[in-house]
């Protein structure tokens, strides 16, 4: 059934907060208007920071059939933008602002072969299209990636329900995941959908290009929230607005540039379709660029950068020793 | 004292069709390289071939600003380029080549609707595509069996689906709707069995020792030139889940043993009905002939073609007058005849299979 991916927001109760892993909760939601939710789609959901409500994304982990509970897993992370603070923080009773699940990521049934790749809290992505291939008894791998198994949510009931084709890589156990290995398993009639951070994607897309495989059978999902290097302050300065704004490590610079006034062009605002990018001026320090818009030559280029996920950093090593000056990135830009 | 309940209704005048079940889209014939459009279960698909020569239906509606695919044209491989700014989609609906960029947003897709070639027909599911299993597809195997000859068309037909299913496992109107070919007063005059099994229906009637009807009487008669004499006739309705019914019927002289099952002496035909609802107001109604005699003349093919397309031309009217009619008087109900049976176990399967899809709402 083609699902509407118009927004109808409702209100949901939270049922359930459990830790399901380091620093991971898993929280059961009971939405007032329920309607089935396919794999690889994910709710719109309003976190409060600071007061002020903020909409963040996160997909689906499992759910009853008729939609009626829906599951999602946070990690919280330590330099984080702040909800996922605000959703560690919540407790059974508490109303939510939320979307219906939502599909940018649809599991095509038929194809001959399936790799299914989670890295981390990306398992949230995965793990309901896992279900749905055991249940037609199609072909699939589902590869685990984790930095330590007391980090990675669910792993007992995956093992339990996919048995031999779950396949488990833990970077603490010496069995990190070799992308090139992955990626040569693949052939014409696989798709392999991914989810996890960046750099694990942008090396599965790099395998896919040189194997000369079809993009279109390389499906993932980001919400833009995963970079290069760990977010942290800078400066931007948009002499066209005579502004110079701080961008501090929890807020994009989209969001900075808005707080200050300035009237920003944008849509997804998760790094896919462009519409936010900006002119780069001057630069003192290195883009961290977190979208999936440019091409790898536009990214080494760094002209224009795409402000609702891309940040700058003070050196391209990530460690501020190695920085050419002292002090934040500066980033002097012309808005679109 | 009877209990109702919600799924047992008897009074639902039109119901919602069911998503998780195979319709026609198509005749085989009408699907090519050149994007075509057709509304189906209220959403437009756009139907066209890759270069394999495989069926393809897509959501008809671009990603970007939902201008038609089918306006488009057909590209190398399983390719389709909506005709407004160029994004091309692959055969899954996945975009392939966006204007004016280095990369694709992952996002781009269309809805891709799983699809099966059969009996001359593109079925499409329109419903949840992880249950969509080729063995529901509903048995119209006449329809390619070198055993059976004939053709069919399409009719238009402006009301909800359901009007034509209970149009054809109810085939008492024939008297007085199709009185000057198949129509006749024995119909409604002899007795017929209804069975219900599983997500099958079936209704027989038989009427022993009658004059055939003008449409019967020239079918004998190109069988057995010169036929004259009594016949017994059949008409064995076979309804299959969500909206086919295919109509095993025929003469054969009276008293040679028909309804013991020879039919040596008689002529035989499927009438092979599948209807696909368009909106809530209007159904695509695929209809074929097929014949067990005379299987290498066209003409009799043509003739039979063009002959039950005269009668279905009677019926179309009627469905129409009876839509607009239900519609002008949303205040009366329906009421129920004993002639209904075995309409009213089609509405209780396909009220079952709404039910199983949460989309069932009850006095609708």
């Amino acid at each position: 059934m083609a699902a509407t991916n118009i927004e109808t927001w409702q209100s949901a109760t939270v049922i359930e907060v459990i830790p399901v892993a380091e620093a991971i909760a898993r929280i059961v939601l009971e939405p007032s208007l329920p309607i089935k939710a396919e794999p690889g789609s994910h709710i719109d959901l309003m976190v409060q920071i600071n007061g002020e409500s903020v909409k963040r994304s996160y997909s689906v982990v499992e759910a009853a059939a008729d939609g009626t509970r829906l599951v999602i897993s946070v990690m919280k992370a330590p330099l984080s933008r702040g909800g996922s603070i605000f959703m560690h923080s919540l407790v059974p009773g508490t109303r939510l602002e939320i979307t219906q699940p939502l599909q940018n990521f649809p599991l095509r049934v038929g194809a001959q072969r399936y790799i299914l790749l989670a890295g981390g809290i990306g398992i949230t992505a995965i793990a309901n299209m896992a279900v749905v291939l055991k249940r037609l008894k199609a072909d699939y791998t589902l590869v685990y990636v984790g930095r330590s198994r007391e980090a990675m949510a669910y792993l007992g009931e995956l093992e339990k329900l996919h048995g031999d084709r779950l396949e488990v890589h833990i970077d603490n156990e010496g069995s990190s995941l070799k992308v090139p290995e992955l990626v040569g398993r693949a052939d014409t009639g696989t798709e392999l959908y991914m989810c996890g951070p960046i750099r694990l994607m942008d090396a599965v897309r790099r395998g896919w290009v040189e194997r000369e495989l079809d993009l279109p059978n390389l499906r993932y999902e980001t919400f833009g929230n995963s970079g290069w290097y760990d977010p942290e302050e800078f400066i931007v300065r948009v002499p066209k607005l005579n502004l110079e704004v701080t961008v501090p490590q929890g807020r994009s610079m989209l969001e900075a540039l808005e707080d200050a006034g300035a009237e920003m062009m944008f849509h997804c605002r998760k790094g896919e379709c462009g519409l936010c990018e900006v002119r780069v001026i001057e630069l003192a320090g290195t883009i961290d660029h977190r979208d999936v818009f440019y091409s790898e030559r536009q990214q080494r280029l760094s002209t224009k950068m795409n402000c609702c996920v891309s940040r700058a950093v003070t050196s391209a090593t990530g460690a501020k020793a190695d920085a050419a000056h002292t002090g934040p990135a500066i980033i002097t830009i012309e808005p679109n | 004292m009877t209990v109702v309940s919600a799924t047992s209704s008897t009074t639902n005048k039109v119901l919602p069709h069911p998503l998780n079940a195979w319709y026609v889209a198509a005749w085989d014939h009408e699907v090519t390289r050149k994007p075509m459009s057709r509304r189906i279960a209220n959403r437009p698909v756009a139907l066209y071939r890759t270069e394999d020569g495989n069926a393809v239906a897509l959501a008809d509606a671009c990603w970007h600003r939902l201008a038609p695919l089918s306006m488009g044209k057909t590209l190398e491989k399983d390719t389709i380029q909506c005709p407004y700014h160029g994004i091309i989609y692959n055969s899954a609906g996945r975009c392939v080549s966006m204007p004016a960029q280095e990369t694709i947003n992952p996002s781009a897709t269309v809805p891709s609707f799983p699809i099966v070639e059969r009996y001359r027909y593109v079925w499409i599911w329109m419903g949840d595509p992880t249950l969509a299993d080729p063995d529901l597809i509903p048995d119209m195997s006449q329809m390619s069996s070198d055993e059976w000859a004939g053709d069919g068309l399409t009719i238009h037909a402006a009301c909800n689906f359901q009007l034509v299913l209970d149009n054809l496992m109810d085939l008492t109107h024939e008297e007085f709707v199709h009185s000057s070919t198949i129509g006749q007063e024995e119909l409604s005059e002899s007795d017929f069995v209804t069975v219900r099994e599983g997500n099958k229906v079936t209704v027989t009637r038989w009427m022993h020792n009658i004059d055939a009807p003008p449409f019967w009487l020239k079918n004998m008669r190109d069988k057995f030139p010169g036929f004259e004499g009594k016949v017994d006739r059949w008409q064995i309705i076979n309804f299959e889940a969500p909206s086919t019914i295919n109509i095993d019927v025929g003469v054969a002289k009276a008293g040679t043993g028909a309804p013991e099952g020879d039919r040596s002496q008689g002529v035989n035909g499927f009438v092979m009905n599948t209807i696909t609802p368009e909106t809530d107001r209007s159904s695509h109604y695929f209809w074929a002939f097929m014949r067990n005699y005379a299987l290498d003349s066209q003409l009799i093919t043509t003739q039979l073609r063009d002959g039950v397309h005269g009668v279905f031309g009677e019926d179309e009217e009627m469905l129409m007058a009876q839509q607009a009619a239900i519609d002008a008087n949303p205040d009366y109900e329906f009421y129920n005849l004993n002639i209904d049976a075995g309409g009213l176990w089609v509405r209780r399967i396909l009220e079952s299979m709404l039910a199983a899809e949460g989309r069932l709402t009850p006095s609708a």
